[in-house]
């Protein structure tokens, strides 16, 4: 049986994870290579690589991270952060990444999908989406709005248009986020994201307000409020009492959700 | 010399770096037919549109591999690389296989039991019906995870060596004699995908 993903995600800066990683009794910031190799070992489906450098120069440092990173883990692996086009994802699939994770620049230029899809496959290819709820509208959840610029700008694309377009385009994934529920570690936006997996038919990520075990069963649901999510972005699992992906995932087969356990 | 064929689908990255990282020695990657022919073994992977696969006629390496088995050279298709030993798949309905194995891969059903079943297929699924005598999956478990995606799968045949369900069961891994292949990802499989690739360093 096919099964539900827990995707590790590493958010790195110079070259650093800045966050998002806390394990037990092991401090926070830490080399990405490494961390990235613990999440594999203990359990994770696949790692997610997100690099929040602003500078040009750290380009280079990232490109070195990657393959650092990709060395020796035999998962699949992502990258995001600052991708504009073909040949920066070129050279991020060159330094040992089996996805790249788009945002900004698909919205920017949706023909991105498609130039990335034509060298690396659509399966290489993952168009994240922030979205935020439509608070005024009589549907703020149908009319939830694609938000850029790290959630500040918004777009006037309605969510499940721009995921629409995005698997058109030939996408392979969506990697969707909730602003309203990001950080609030209340649960994820269970109803967002039902209404983005039933609009499409790639695979849907969810990521956003995890706070415990029973929130990634909650979304991996395909009940009345389940989320029907494909897989699950734990940024930060570690805070909420799991020690690791291996026992999050215990915890989620006891609750009757299908995971790759043993792993 | 293990020969890793570059038809220029996709990333071969990923499974050089499994290779070379469970110590294969020599590992060539090319689109000589020549060196093809001397090859010991031969490793065709790909990701991406069954299409792709023309391009191996063009450049002589589908007559290259089908000497090359012929002899006994061990073969290993990776994704498109095991659908490509079938007849043909109607992703590509005018580029012909290898037709080492009967029929034509096919789209997953966009319903399976009353249900919409969604394509592509993308994550870790189960590999079932591990055939006992099978080289290239010693020492695997049923059940045991592997990672996969694709849209179009292989039939079920005689040689089929494992099946995986999604939307009713298909050909997971394929083996007769010195012909393997598998439909997920070896190289992105964590242990037991290394274990399938170590199996067939082995060989």
């Amino acid at each position: 049986m096919l099964t539900k993903r827990i995707i590790a995600c590493l958010d790195v800066r110079d070259g650093r994870v800045v966050k998002g990683i806390q394990f037990v009794d092991i401090i926070d910031a830490g080399d990405p290579a490494e961390l990235a190799h613990r999440h594999a070992a203990s359990g994770a489906d696949e790692i997610v690589l997100l690099d929040i450098t602003a500078t040009h120069e750290g380009r280079g440092t990232l490109l070195d991270t990657v393959k650092r990173t990709a060395a020796a883990l035999f998962v699949p692996f992502t990258v995001g952060g600052g991708i504009r086009s073909a040949e920066d994802a070129a050279a991020v699939f060159n330094a040992g990444a089996d996805k790249v994770s788009i945002n900004s620049s698909a919205i920017a230029r949706p023909e991105l999908i498609g130039e990335i899809g034509a060298s690396f496959g659509a399966q290489a290819v993952i168009v994240a989406i922030d979205a935020r709820r439509a608070e005024h509208s009589s549907d703020p959840v149908g009319d939830a709005e694609v938000y850029v610029s790290g959630g500040r700008k918004p777009t006037g694309l309605r969510v499940i248009d721009w995921a629409r377009e995005a698997e058109q385009r030939g996408a392979g994934e969506i990697l969707l986020t909730s602003m309203n529920t990001d950080g609030m570690r209340a649960g994820f936006d269970c109803e967002l994201t039902a209404r983005v997996s039933v609009a499409v038919q790639i695979p849907v990520i969810a990521s956003g307000g995890a706070g415990s075990a029973a929130h990634f069963a909650q979304v991996f649901s395909h009940d009345e409020h389940g989320g029907k999510a494909d897989a699950a972005l734990a940024a930060s699992i570690f805070h909420f009492g799991v020690t690791d992906s291996r026992e999050l995932k215990a915890e989620l087969q006891r609750a009757g959700i299908s995971v790759r356990l043993p792993c | 010399m293990i020969a890793i064929i570059d038809y220029k689908a996709g990333n071969l990255t990923s499974v050089v770096k499994a290779l070379t990282y469970l110590n294969a020695p020599e590992i060539t990657v090319t689109q000589d037919p020549g060196l093809v022919r001397k090859a010991a073994k031969i490793v065709l992977p790909g990701v991406g549109h069954f299409q792709a696969t023309r391009l191996l006629e063009d450049l002589g390496l589908t007559e290259a591999v089908r000497e090359s088995v012929a002899r006994g050279t061990w073969f290993l298709g990776v994704c498109v690389g095991l659908q490509w030993l079938f007849a043909g798949s109607t992703e590509a309905p005018a580029t012909a296989g290898l037709g080492h194995f009967p029929g034509a891969c096919e789209h997953f059903p966009a319903q399976y039991e009353d249900a919409d079943l969604k394509s592509p297929h993308v994550g870790w699924n189960s590999l079932e019906d591990i055939r006992s005598d099978s080289k290239l999956l010693r020492g695997i478990a049923r059940g045991g995870f592997v990672y996969y995606t694709h849209s179009w799968r292989a039939p079920l045949v005689k040689a089929t060596a494992a099946v995986t369900n999604y939307g009713g069961p298909f050909t997971a891994a394929v083996e007769q004699d010195n012909v393997m292949g598998v439909q997920f990802h070896p190289e992105k499989s964590a242990a037991v995908g290394l274990q399938v690739l170590k199996n067939f360093i082995e060989l």
